[in-house]
C-alpha cells in the first residue's frame, strides 16, 4: 500500500465513508468528526505512520488536504 | 436575586473570540429590554450554543424572574417539537440561523441581540408557575426525553455561593467555556462567575482546535471544567507540555475519572503550581456536590472528596439505615440548600413546590475512608455517562422497541463504551445508526453485539450481568 492509500485508508476507517467523501473531508464536517473522530483519528494516523503529532499538528489538522501536508513537511511522509 | 450585575458595571462579563465585549452593566440593561420586551414571567425555551447572544439571553431572563429551558440548539427536531408541544413555552429565544425551524409555532420576532432572536410562539394556553422555580434543565441532554429538573432560585444561589467559596473565585477570574452551557455543570461555571463579577470567555470551539488555544492564549484563560474524555483528550493533545501560564485551575465532573489520569493530571498541577480539583454532581444538587481539595488531589487519588460548603454526604444501606462504618458500600445521599425541587414531566408539573425537602438519593453507590473522603464505586440505576452526558439505558431501549417494532434488544455497558444487543442481523447497523442519530453523539460509543437471544430470568428480566461477557 502507498502512503496515500494507507492515509486515505485511515480516513475510511475512522469514519465509515468512501474514498470519494474522504477526500473533501473537513473538521466538524460530518457529525462522526467532531472533537471524538479528532482523537480517534489522530490515533489512527501515528499507528499507520509510527509517528507521534505534535500539538500544534494535531489542532491544525482540521481538513483530509490539511493533514497530507502536515504529514509531508513535518514528518517526511511522502505522498 | 441570584447576581448583582449593577455592582460589577464596569467589569466586562463576556468575551468571544471575535473580540465582542459585554459588560456587567451592558448585560443589565440588555436585561431590561428583554423583560419589556417579554412582559411577565413565563416559560422560555433557549436553544443554547457557546455564544454570547445564548448567555446574555439566559442570563436577563433569570435575573428577570421569567423561567428558561435550557436545551442544546442541536437537539434533534422531533424530540424538540415533542417538548414545545408538551410544555407550550411563550417565547423561543433561538440563533437567529435557525428561526425558520420555528415557523410552525406561529412565530414573531419581538426582539434580538448578538445574532438571537426572541420568538413569541402562538400558544395561547400557558402553564402556571411555581413562584420558587428558577430555570429547568434535562437530566440526560441527548435522548430528549420530557423530564426536566425543577432548580429553584434559592438552589441557584447556593450552589453558585458554595462554588465561589471552595474554588475561592474572584472576580479576576477568566474560565474559558469548554462544555455546554444547556449542560448542569457548563451552567454552574457561568452561575458562579456571574456571582462574582468576573469575566467569562465564550467559545463553541473544542479543545481539538487551533481556535480555542489561540482564544485562550490570547485572553489569558485562568481555568477550564472537563469531564473525563475531555481530560483523555487533553492527555492525547501532549497537553502536560503545552505552556499556560496563565491557568490557575482545572476542575474535572461528569465521572469517574481513571485513577491514573487523576495521578497525572494532579503531578502535573503539583509541579506546575497550579490546582486539580476533582469533582462531583448533578443536576438533582443544581450542578455540584462534592470536591477533592487540590491539596488531596494526590494522596486521595481516586476519590470525589467531601461535601460542598453546605452540604452534608451520607450512605444507606439496603435496608435505608445509615452506614457508620468505612470502607462499606451504601447509596449515597446528599443533604443540602442546593438540592432541587424535583423533576417535572409535563406542563402542569411546573406548578409543583418542593418534593425533596433538601435531601437527594443519588443512586450512585459509594464508600468513604477513615478521613472521610467519598468514593464512588458503582450505581444503583441502569445509565451511562458518554462524554459526560447521563444516558439512560431502558430509555435507549425503549426508544429503538419504539422504532423497530417492539424488536428483542437489550443495551448496557461501560461509560464512554455503548453495547447495544439485538437478535436481528439484519437491523443491526440501523439500530446503531439510529440511537447515534437520536442521541448526537459520536458514533464511535456505539456498538451492537448480535446475539441468538437476550438472556433473561424467569420472571423476563433481561439479565445484563450475562451480556457483560461479550464486551469485558
Amino acid at each position: 500500500m502507498t502512503n496515500y492509500e494507507k492515509y486515505l485508508n485511515v480516513f475510511v476507517e475512522s469514519f465509515s465513508v468512501s474514498a470519494d467523501d474522504a477526500v473533501n473531508l473537513e473538521y466538524q464536517g460530518i457529525p462522526e468528526w467532531d472533537s471524538v473522530g479528532h482523537m480517534g483519528l489522530v490515533a489512527a494516523v501515528e499507528d499507520t505512520f509510527d509517528i507521534m503529532l505534535d500539538t500544534d499538528d494535531i489542532i491544525d489538522f482540521s481538513s483530509f488536504v490539511k493533514g497530507k501536508e502536515i504529514l509531508s513537511k513535518n514528518y517526511n511522509i511522502e505522498f | 436575586m441570584v447576581w448583582e450585575f449593577a455592582r460589577y458595571k464596569d467589569n466586562t462579563a463576556l468575551t468571544d473570540e471575535w473580540d465582542t465585549h459585554v459588560t456587567y452593566g451592558e448585560l443589565d440593561k440588555i436585561g431590561e429590554d428583554i423583560r419589556r420586551a417579554v412582559g411577565e414571567r413565563c416559560l422560555v425555551f433557549v436553544m443554547c450554543q457557546n455564544r454570547i447572544g445564548s448567555v446574555v439571553g439566559y442570563a436577563s431572563f433569570v435575573f428577570h424572574g421569567i423561567v428558561p429551558v435550557l436545551l442544546s440548539s442541536h437537539l434533534e427536531k422531533e424530540l424538540l417539537d415533542n417538548l414545545i408541544r408538551m410544555y407550550e413555552p411563550k417565547y423561543i429565544w433561538a440563533p437567529e440561523e435557525q428561526m425558520a425551524e420555528y415557523d410552525s409555532y406561529d412565530c414573531e420576532k419581538v426582539y434580538g441581540i448578538y445574532g438571537y432572536s426572541l420568538l413569541k410562539t402562538g400558544f395561547e394556553t400557558e402553564h402556571p408557575l411555581n413562584d420558587e422555580l428558577c430555570l429547568l434543565l434535562t437530566t440526560s441532554g441527548s435522548t430528549g426525553s420530557p423530564k426536566f429538573v425543577r432548580q429553584s432560585y434559592a438552589n441557584v444561589e447556593s450552589n453558585a455561593r458554595s462554588i465561589v467559596e471552595y474554588l475561592k473565585i474572584d472576580e479576576n477570574e477568566k474560565p474559558i467555556t469548554t462544555l455546554p452551557m444547556n449542560y448542569t455543570y457548563g451552567l454552574s461555571i457561568i452561575n458562579s462567575h456571574f456571582m462574582v463579577g468576573a469575566k467569562i470567555l465564550m467559545t463553541d470551539k473544542g479543545l481539538m482546535q487551533k481556535e480555542f488555544w489561540n482564544f485562550f492564549r490570547s485572553e489569558e484563560a485562568t481555568s477550564f471544567g472537563g469531564v473525563p474524555y475531555t481530560y483523555e483528550m487533553l492527555e492525547r493533545l501532549r497537553f502536560f507540555q503545552m505552556d499556560l501560564p496563565s491557568l490557575r485551575y482545572m476542575t474535572q465532573a461528569g465521572g469517574k475519572l481513571t485513577p491514573e489520569l487523576h495521578k497525572k493530571f494532579a503531578e502535573y498541577a503539583e509541579q506546575t503550581g497550579k490546582e486539580f480539583i476533582v469533582m462531583y454532581g448533578q443536576c438533582e444538587a443544581t450542578a455540584r456536590m462534592g470536591y477533592l481539595p487540590a491539596e488531596k488531589a494526590l494522596e486521595k487519588c481516586g476519590s470525589m472528596g467531601v461535601a460542598i460548603p453546605g452540604g452534608e454526604f451520607h450512605l444507606i444501606d439496603d435496608n435505608g439505615n445509615v452506614v457508620a462504618e468505612p470502607h462499606v458500600t451504601g447509596e449515597l445521599v446528599y443533604e443540602g440548600a442546593n438540592v432541587t425541587l424535583g423533576y417535572a414531566e409535563c406542563g402542569a408539573d411546573l406548578m409543583k413546590g418542593d418534593e425533596r425537602g433538601g435531601v437527594l438519593r443519588t443512586g450512585d453507590m459509594a464508600q468513604f475512608d477513615e478521613e472521610g473522603y467519598y468514593y464512588i464505586v458503582g450505581r444503583k440505576k441502569r445509565f451511562l455517562k458518554i462524554y459526560g452526558n447521563r444516558v439512560n439505558l431502558e430509555e435507549i431501549d425503549h426508544m429503538i422497541k419504539g422504532k423497530f417494532g417492539n424488536i428483542e434488544c437489550a443495551s448496557t455497558g461501560k461509560d464512554d463504551h455503548m453495547y447495544i444487543f439485538v437478535t436481528e442481523e439484519a437491523i443491526a447497523g440501523e439500530v446503531k445508526n439510529f440511537v447515534v442519530s437520536m442521541t448526537k453523539l459520536n458514533p464511535a460509543a456505539f456498538k451492537t453485539i448480535v446475539v441468538d437471544k437476550i438472556p433473561k430470568n424467569d420472571s423476563g428480566k433481561t439479565l445484563y450481568r450475562e451480556l457483560a461477557k461479550y464486551y469485558e
